[in-house]
């Protein structure tokens, strides 16, 4: 069953199409790339999916459900959950706020149970902090919980911004480029935690120039070019499809 | 952590002297420090959105006087016990908000400034220009009677103080409160970067929304207090600069509670103590509010970070959702 | 009908006034993301010098009205930009990393020390421009009858908002000026000296709006230390009502408030003048959230 569902869905802004009536699906439990050369359009799918623009035709269904067109704050609490190709983070706040932000949309606490700490609000804040303090060990961050968030490294910041979406319980995250700016280490630890997700039940879809870790870990690939879909299917065969070679060809920003 | 810290030391000493201020100050600055709690009160319900949700609001002064013209009219035209009309005035000024909030919420930075100064001054014009023939028009409303609490009634002083500090007592424990919780920690998000947060999954208009409301609703009990102490009030009490006034307290404060309370006593004590130069009180004001931004930028007392209990895990019965055994890599990066 | 011109040209007159205080605000904050709240009371202080310049220093007297007013102008224009300058070293460089909140708060400092320097220095009764000095001719156009100041006091405006259209668009300076306000960082990069183009911009906008407080002067003959928070709120209203930073919106902000208020206390109620004026922007606000003129920029994802 596809988890994510997209429809002819077109973007346009100002009369340049920067999405033009694409379609694909996203199954449950897989880990799918979306490739293209800069300017192809992948982030304005993205941002598409996510409620940050409203596609002019066309639509989005997610388990089934309409989402196009839904306030980005309603479609984090449906179960899709995202980080950001320019980061950003709460960079003055500590590490687990950042994260606790990600956890805000499953928390229940009105402003009167704030204003009055009640009992059920201390409890679920405990346990929102336990689950946080989770999220942070398992992309590696839990150390650096108390230290502002704009304190940390580039790839930590990458890693931090997974871990607040991920503490929103998604069923379907969202990675845009979580690679970029990372070095060759860091990258290798980045595709085993984006696997370690998908353990988790987790399905991803992801934007990102390092062709070798989308090759590695994707069993999908979407490419995209001027907007629209040239070809998808398994790693393999997109790499030998000449639509994607001819597209390719002269862009600096691939490394096969 | 170090045993003595400099905050809570300053804390317990601000709150010893509060109590017994009104046993070593005279009926005048007993006065003044009456109106100091009146504007810390409005400064901690303005703090909730200017401070900690980052909304540029420079408008409050119309909430206070929504409040203040409720107790008033209530009052002296339908005879309330003033401490009865203290929930509907903050009731009205926080429907008030409502109203005039939701369709102008979503405004950058300075559009918003300019709207509520405009908000200010078209409710001073309304109750200038005697709207519904209930605000008395430029004399505004006299004779309004004292609070009453169980019989007792306050017009003295000490009275006065001590139901304004009271006041003021409880309202720091629930916005203390509120600070340490996803509430406070949403409008935190909301100043940092709004589109970020919305993207975490946080309903910003409608947090802007609420603590726009919880604002107005603490700016019209304080109304109240107003209203009662003054038993006259009229519309120049309520002006533009009443607004910059406790505007600026909260910026001068840096958005700390602490802060809020240590720049309501230099705001409106300063020129109580500059009264001897009488008519270069308010030149010499306005020089230190400049010296004052430029002493100190970030405020007096920015907020500090929460503090979390880290070391509780999840209760049991919980279903784990992360597999430790296979996943974590604290140990190994 | 008549009545109708008559109030649209009244109305063209204060907006032209407005306009150019607006221009103070639109420009400083394009190159600094700054209300300077105090730019009311540097039109103010252009009021006040401009009497003392013709009044107390007799330089009416010296030279007849018409050869007065117009060098008092340039004189107040060149006090008032002095004051700009000062300000923006004083007051707000010291603040330029430090949130922009801080220098708001610094900013409306600076506006309560020169309304009381005023007060302090005039005293706190109101001024009356001397009559000889309001040129009383009358022009019969359309068979309306125009009283002269009013012509005068649009022509004078317009002719300086296309001055300075002129020099922000054409000259090097105004492409440095407009560089600064869209990125200072970019802009110092290519060679800019950010700091000139800040303290050139408290030059020219300050010396407009003193320019602005004496036409006020002469145009209403009364002055008092106060005038500089209403029409500097006022300015203040028509530059984000065209959308702020953006020069050509805070002329027609300015033109626009002047005829809507104009309008409103003819028709309306005189009472209820500055309260419809705050309702137009609340309205078109939430219309247009930038402004008439203002772009809206897209957030980055």
């Amino acid at each position: 069953m596809s988890l994510l569902r997209l429809e002819d869905v077109s973007k346009i802004f100002g009369g340049l199409i920067a999405v033009n009536d694409l379609s694909f699906t996203v199954e449950q439990g897989s880990i799918v790339g979306l490739i293209g050369p800069n300017g192809a359009g992948k982030t304005t799918v993205f941002n598409c999916i996510t409620g940050n623009y409203t596609p002019e035709t066309g639509d989005i269904f997610f388990d089934d459900q309409s989402i196009a067109g839904l306030r980005p704050h309603r479609i984090v609490s449906l179960g899709i959950a995202r980080t950001f190709q320019s980061i950003r983070l709460f960079g003055r706040l500590p590490v687990l706020e950042n994260a606790l932000a990600g956890r805000h949309c499953r928390m229940k606490a009105g402003l009167i149970a704030c204003m009055l700490h009640t009992a059920a609000q201390r409890r679920e804040e405990k346990e929102a902090v336990a689950r946080c303090m989770e999220e942070l060990r398992f992309v590696g961050l839990a150390k650096h919980y108390a230290e502002p968030a704009g304190g940390l490294s580039y790839g930590n910041q990458r890693l931090l911004e997974i871990a607040r979406a991920l503490a929103s319980d998604p069923r379907l995250l969202i990675l845009d480029e979580p690679a970029g700016g990372m070095n060759e280490q860091e990258t290798v630890a980045l595709v085993e935690t984006i696997q370690s997700i998908r353990n988790r039940g987790i399905t991803v879809l992801l934007i990102e120039h390092d062709m070798r870790l989308v090759m590695k870990i994707c069993e999908k690939l979407v490419v995209l070019e001027h907007g629209s879909m040239i070809v998808q299917g398994k790693p393999e065969d997109v790499q030998r499809n000449p639509d994607v070679i001819e597209a390719y060809l002269g862009a600096d920003d691939m490394k096969w | 952590m170090k045993p003595f810290d400099i905050r809570q030391l300053l804390s317990a000493g601000l709150a010893l002297l509060l109590l017994i201020l009104p046993f070593i100050c005279n009926a005048y600055w007993l006065d003044v420090c009456v109106s100091i709690g009146l504007y810390a009160l409005l400064a901690l319900s303005l703090n909730v959105i200017l401070g900690q949700a980052g909304i540029f609001h420079m408008g409050h002064a119309a909430f206070f006087a929504v409040g203040a013209y409720t107790t008033a009219i209530l009052n002296t035209s339908f005879q309330w016990p003033i401490l009865w009309t203290m929930p509907l005035a903050g009731a009205a000024a926080a429907f008030f908000a409502m109203i005039v909030a939701r369709p102008i919420i979503h405004l950058r930075g300075d559009y918003l400034l300019i709207v509520t100064i405009g908000i200010v001054e078209i409710v001073r014009i309304a109750l200038l220009n005697d709207v519904g023939g209930l605000t008395g028009g430029s004399n505004g409303i006299f004779g309004i009677s004292r609070p009453t609490i169980f019989g007792f009634r306050i017009a003295k002083g000490t009275q006065f103080y001590y139901l304004v500090w009271g006041m003021v007592g409880v309202s720091l424990l629930l916005f203390h409160s509120l600070w340490h919780s996803r509430f406070g920690r949403a409008l935190n998000y909301i100043k940092e970067d709004d589109i970020a947060a919305e993207g975490c999954g946080i309903h910003v208009s409608h947090y802007k929304l609420i603590a726009f409301v919880l604002g107005a609703f603490w700016a019209g009990m304080a109304g109240t207090v107003y209203a009662a102490k003054m038993t006259t009030i009229a519309p120049e009490s309520f002006n533009f600069l009443e607004s910059v006034i406790i505007f600026a307290v909260v910026i001068l404060s840096g958005g700390s509670h602490l802060g809020v309370l240590i720049s309501a006593f230099l705001f409106i004590g300063l020129p109580e103590l500059l009264r001897e130069f009488s008519n270069a009180r308010m030149l010499i004001f306005g020089f230190a509010m400049m010296a004052m931004m430029i002493w100190r930028p970030q405020g007096i007392l920015p907020p500090r970070h929460r503090r979390y209990n880290t070391a509780v895990s999840l209760a049991k019965g919980t279903p784990p959702t992360v597999d430790f055994a296979s996943t974590s890599k604290e140990e190994t990066t | 009908m008549e009545q109708f011109f008559q109030q649209l040209l009244n109305g063209l007159a204060v907006g032209g006034i407005y306009a150019l205080v607006a221009l103070g605000y639109t420009m400083v904050y394009g190159v600094m993301k700054l209300i300077n709240f105090a730019h009311g009371d540097i039109f103010t202080i252009g009021a006040y010098l401009g009497l003392s310049l013709l009044v107390s220093c007799n330089i009416a007297g010296l030279l007849g009205p018409m050869a007065a007013v117009l060098s008092v102008f340039v004189m107040v224009a060149l006090l008032t930009a002095l004051v700009g300058y000062l300000l923006e070293r004083v007051a707000y460089r010291p603040l330029r990393n430090a949130g922009r909140l801080s220098a708001v708060v610094s900013a409306l400092g600076a506006s309560i020390f020169f309304q009381n320097a005023v007060m302090l220095i005039y005293g706190a009764r109101f001024y009356v421009y001397p009559d000889f000095l309001r040129p009383n001719f009358t022009v019969h156009l359309w068979g309306l009858d125009i009283p002269g100041i009013r012509l005068l006091v649009i022509g004078a405006t317009v002719a300086l908002m296309l001055a300075l259209s002129a020099f922000i668009q054409r000259t090097r300076t105004g492409a440095a000026i407009r560089a600064v306000a869209i990125d200072p960082g970019a802009a110092q990069l290519m060679g800019i000296n950010v700091d000139r183009i800040i303290s050139l911009v408290f030059l020219i906008g300050p010396g407009l709006g003193g320019a602005a407080g004496l036409m006020v002067g002469i145009y209403y003959g009364q002055i008092d230390f106060t005038m500089g928070w209403s029409y500097g709120l006022k300015a203040f209203t028509a530059a984000i009502l065209g959308g702020i930073g953006n020069i050509p919106g805070a002329m027609l902000g300015g033109l626009l408030l002047g005829v809507i208020e104009a309008l409103a206390a003819g028709y309306v109620a005189m009472a209820w003048k500055d309260a419809i004026a705050f309702f137009v922007l609340i309205l078109i606000l939430i219309i247009r959230p930038t402004g008439i003129l203002g772009e809206r920029t897209a957030d980055k994802l």
